[in-house]
């Protein structure tokens, strides 16, 4: 196969097939709609990213005294809800999988093309919501929202936050339903479940938790604005209400929500390994099944979040033994990457380091969470930097280095056209350090005894060593996130024209052009062939593709 | 939906003017169109399900302030309103039936029988509000409940904070569902335009059907309402 | 798909309508006489039944061809199940 097909003249595509601002915020192509989204949750990103340079700042000393208590509340709180609610829930399903589910699959759009834009405007206006109300004051809450500080005592906009992420919970919940019915009703010929790309599979389970798990975390909102605007008793100890029953139900969305977030990333992860060490995976259904025991375990854990607030010691202990159930299937996902590395001839492009990481930083924050469902322990690390590292590991090692990750991967068949290799590798490399210098110091201050949530420890001078470290190591990570933006954007202009399948892989997304016509493929694919033939694809082309760098 | 799937599938040669581009084929686009309505229908499931939860909580902490406060609605109207969804459902099966053997007049007879019930039920619901407001059972700074007995404990009075709980959630449940009978409403106006507009074949009449879904999902969450807010220890 | 091409699906409608009606009746009526603790039984079973038939009878749950439509159905009340089951194991077995 030849080296960078390079095409003379553009061919048409979704890209150029129609022009102006009115193609695009009315298109009702999937691609374009995830390329919407690309924009607006990368503008989310910055944002949360500055609340947490700002937060590292402060924490930078011990005295507090870059900003006020009250500030750094809401910095915390801000930087969680827009960081889980605006950008990390949206961003593979949205933007990847907006882009590739119809194409994996062979289908010529979504189920619902329309509600899948009004899904996008949904998104939108919950995020304007949010912005106006972090510019008219902010919520200091937590992203936790816990009653009855967030219903009785709190004098910050918490409706306004809680309104804002109640519709974006809508837009999460129809994304979620367009995909389930897409991947039932609109597969291609030929492309029966055992053939589904893994992607597909992490997907389909996402949306369940998306479908099943977001109504609950609705109506809890609507609760707890019900409650602050009216003066109502329900979640208010005074008033005869409980506390706790605010938390059951926050938790029994916001558990599973955490894996609306890996598992996504575990899908991407899949198809580049599988790529990038040119075999099939390992147990194939092994590791699809483990993505839907993923989304039905995940709802059986939730109050591993309140072991020390004060539920029944017996519901603890079945919390806790539920907990390490659900690692059963993280870990068969990770077995089965590991074996299939083995013996693959692995290639190291910017995508594969990626994966790297995230199998990596997963595993390490997948058996710190382990650590976390163990009641004993958890008691001495709640509400300490422990807790923090551990979803760091895993929402930003895991989720987020699966998002970029899968960026590069995709990147020549969104955009038409391949990013300077060199950099990406470098980039991974820094993102990969960055990160590491950032949170692991936190899982030693956590288990020393730093509380999370504090903006001073000036009684507790010793931990500044640590807190120097983290800081730094953030900075670092801030400068591997900016390179990608930057040569993303610098690729679109000046990169190589990307040939459709730069990188050799499976799959029928890559046998399109690239970029891809308006109905992805000019005849209706028909499948004959298992997923992850890699086999057969170097079979047949014994030479290696080599992308430039 | 069989009935109609057995009209369809003579169809299917035929152009049809209502198949969207990236479906394959009506039969497709409709099996999606039901799909997604009911897994839409699932979200309501627990987009409800989360006050129900709360609802049992506290019923079982505090079933005799529920009781006295679930006794001072009149059942009555509960009863009254669950036949007029219940007869509301039966027109809505009729209409789709209307539109599956082309009885047009059957069909938007039936889209206007539907639409006022509905709005009996709206109106029925706004006496009952008006009652609970003149007796200061809104919760808030107005509200009241002192004196009244627990039923079965005449010497016992009610906790008014509990039976504000009753209340609120009573407001916030019947509430969101006057809520969705209204959003139904809308969507029954729209299916009747397109109805008198005859857009609605024995081959093709998705909207009908799945509008259709969605009011008998309403009736459905009023069929639970009714003896948990209502019925409440009435019998002592 | 069933193919049932019995004369018309009137029977049945006119039919589910008097069950529910009946049922709603019954309901009321129950809830005046003293069952002890199963006055909520009472009621609940028949709510729960009236939500069936309605399901299956006029939102044609029943002839579905798609045993899906059942599997959306099923799975939705299995994890409103598991929210009120695991909630409740925490309040029911508090000290
Ligand atoms: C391997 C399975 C996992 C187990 C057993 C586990 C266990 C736990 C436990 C017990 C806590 C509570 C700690 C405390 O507050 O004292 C916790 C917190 C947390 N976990 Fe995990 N976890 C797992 C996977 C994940 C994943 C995949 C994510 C995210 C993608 C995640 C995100 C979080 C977050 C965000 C919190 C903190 C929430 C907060 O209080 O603000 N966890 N985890
Ligand atoms: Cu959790």
């Amino acid at each position: 196969m030849a080296t960078a097909t390079i095409q003379p003249v553009e061919r048409e595509n979704y890209l150029n097939k129609h022009y102006g601002v009115g193609s695009w915020l009315f298109t009702t192509d999937h691609k374009r709609i995830a390329l919407l989204y690309l924009i607006s949750i990368t503008f989310f990103f910055f944002i949360g990213g500055l609340f947490a340079l700002l937060i590292r700042l402060e924490l930078l000393t011990p005295a507090g005294d870059l900003v006020q208590a009250d500030t750094y509340n809401k910095l915390f709180t801000m930087h969680g809800q827009v960081m889980v609610f605006f950008f990390l829930i949206p961003s593979i399903p949205a933007v990847l999988g907006n882009f590739l589910v119809p194409m994996m699959i062979g289908a010529k759009d979504l189920a619902f093309p329309r509600i899948n834009l009004l899904s996008w405007y949904l998104y939108i206006i919950a995020g304007l919501m949010m912005v106006h109300c972090m510019l008219t004051g902010g919520v200091d809450t937590g992203w936790t929202f816990y009653t009855p500080f967030s219903t009785a005592f709190s004098n910050t906009k918490v409706i306004e936050a809680g309104l804002a992420i109640f519709v974006s919970g809508f837009s999460s919940i129809l994304t979620g339903l367009n995909f389930v019915v897409t991947i039932h009703r609109m597969r291609a010929p030929g492309m029966t479940w055992s053939r589904l790309p893994l992607f597909i599979w992490a997907h389909y389970a996402t949306s369940i938790i998306q479908i099943l798990g977001t109504p609950v975390i609705a109506i809890t909102l609507v609760l707890v604005v019900a409650e602050r605007a009216l003066h109502l008793g329900i979640f208010d100890p005074k008033l005869g209400g409980d506390p706790l029953l605010f938390q059951h139900l926050f938790w029994f969305y916001s558990h599973p929500a955490v894996y609306i977030m890996i598992l996504p990333s575990m899908g991407v992860v899949t198809e580049i390994i599988a790529c990038f060490s040119r075999k099939r995976i390992f147990g194939y259904s092994f590791v699809a099944f483990s993505s839907i025991a993923i989304a039905v375990f995940g709802f059986l854990v939730w109050a591993h979040h309140m072991f020390v607030a004060g539920i029944s010691v017996y519901a603890a202990l079945i919390f806790s033994i539920l907990s390490y159930a659900v690692a059963v299937p993280s870990a068969v996902k990770v077995f089965n990457w590991t074996a299939t590395l083995y013996k693959g001839s692995i290639h190291y492009d910017a995508p594969m380091l990626y994966a790297f990481g995230f199998v990596g930083l997963f595993t390490m924050g997948g058996l710190t969470g382990l650590f976390l469902a163990a009641l004993g322990i958890d008691v001495h690390v709640t509400d300490t930097y422990f807790v923090i590292a551990h979803f760091h590991y895993i929402m930003v090692g895991g989720a987020l280095m699966g998002y970029l990750g899968g960026m590069h991967f995709w990147w020549p068949k969104i955009s038409g056209r391949l990013y300077p290799e060199g950099w990406a590798r470098l980039a991974a490399l820094i993102v990969f350090l960055g990160f590491n210098l950032t949170f692991f110091p936190q899982f030693i201050l956590g288990y020393l005894g730093m509380p999370r949530r504090y903006f001073d420890y000036s009684h507790m001078p010793e931990f500044q060593v640590l807190n120097v470290l983290s800081t730094a190591g953030a900075t670092v990570l801030g400068v591997g996130y900016l390179l990608p933006m930057i040569y993303f954007l610098w690729s679109m202009r000046y990169g190589k024209p990307a040939p459709d399948n730069p990188w050799n892989a499976a799959g029928l997304e890559w046998m399109t052009s690239s970029p891809p016509t308006t109905f992805n493929f000019e005849t209706e694919p028909v499948v004959t062939w298992e997923a992850y033939n890699y086999d057969e694809l170097d079979g047949g082309h014994k030479q290696e593709v080599k992308v430039a760098g | 939906m069989p009935d109609s799937t057995v009209v369809g599938l003579h169809h299917e040669e035929e152009h049809h003017p209502e198949l969207l581009h990236h479906f394959a084929e009506p039969e497709q686009q409709r099996d999606a169109a039901s799909f997604g309505m009911w897994i839409f229908l699932g979200t309501e499931v627990m987009f409800f399900g989360g006050l129900f939860l709360a609802y049992l909580i506290y019923r079982r902490l505090y079933f005799g302030d529920f009781g006295a406060a679930s006794s001072s609605i009149k059942a009555g109207l509960g009863a009254a309103n669950t036949a007029v969804l219940i007869c509301s459902s039966l027109t809505v099966v009729l209409a789709i039936w209307g539109a599956q053997t082309a009885r047009r007049s059957l069909m938007i007879g039936s889209l206007i029988l539907t639409m006022l019930f509905g709005l009996t039920f709206l109106g029925i619901k706004g006496i009952e509000y008006k009652e609970k407001f003149d007796e200061h059972h809104v919760p808030g700074a107005s509200f009241s409940f002192d004196h009244v007995p627990i039923p079965g404990h005449p010497d016992q009075y009610a906790n008014p904070r509990h039976a504000e709980i009753f209340f609120a959630l009573y407001f916030i449940m019947t509430g969101l569902h006057a809520l969705h009978m209204i959003v139904g409403l809308g969507i029954f106006t729209w299916l009747l335009i397109m109805a008198w507009k005859g857009r609605f074949t024995p081959e093709y009449h998705t909207p009908l059907e799945i509008g259709g879904l969605y009011w008998h999902f309403v009736d459905i969450i009023w069929i639970y309402l009714f003896p948990l807010l209502y019925l409440i220890d009435r019998h002592r | 798909m069933s193919d049932h091409s019995k004369s018309s699906p009137l029977k049945t409608y006119f039919s589910v309508w008097i069950a529910l009606l009946v049922g709603t009746f019954v309901t009321y009526e129950a809830a005046f006489i003293d069952l002890g603790r199963f006055n909520a039984v009472v009621a609940l079973t028949i709510a729960t039944i009236k939500a069936l038939i309605v399901a299956l009878f006029f939102m044609h749950l029943r002839h579905a061809h798609e045993r899906l439509l059942k599997l959306v159905v099923i799975a939705t009340i299995f994890f409103l199940f598991i929210l009120i089951a695991l909630s409740m194991a925490d309040y029911a077995t508090r000290t």
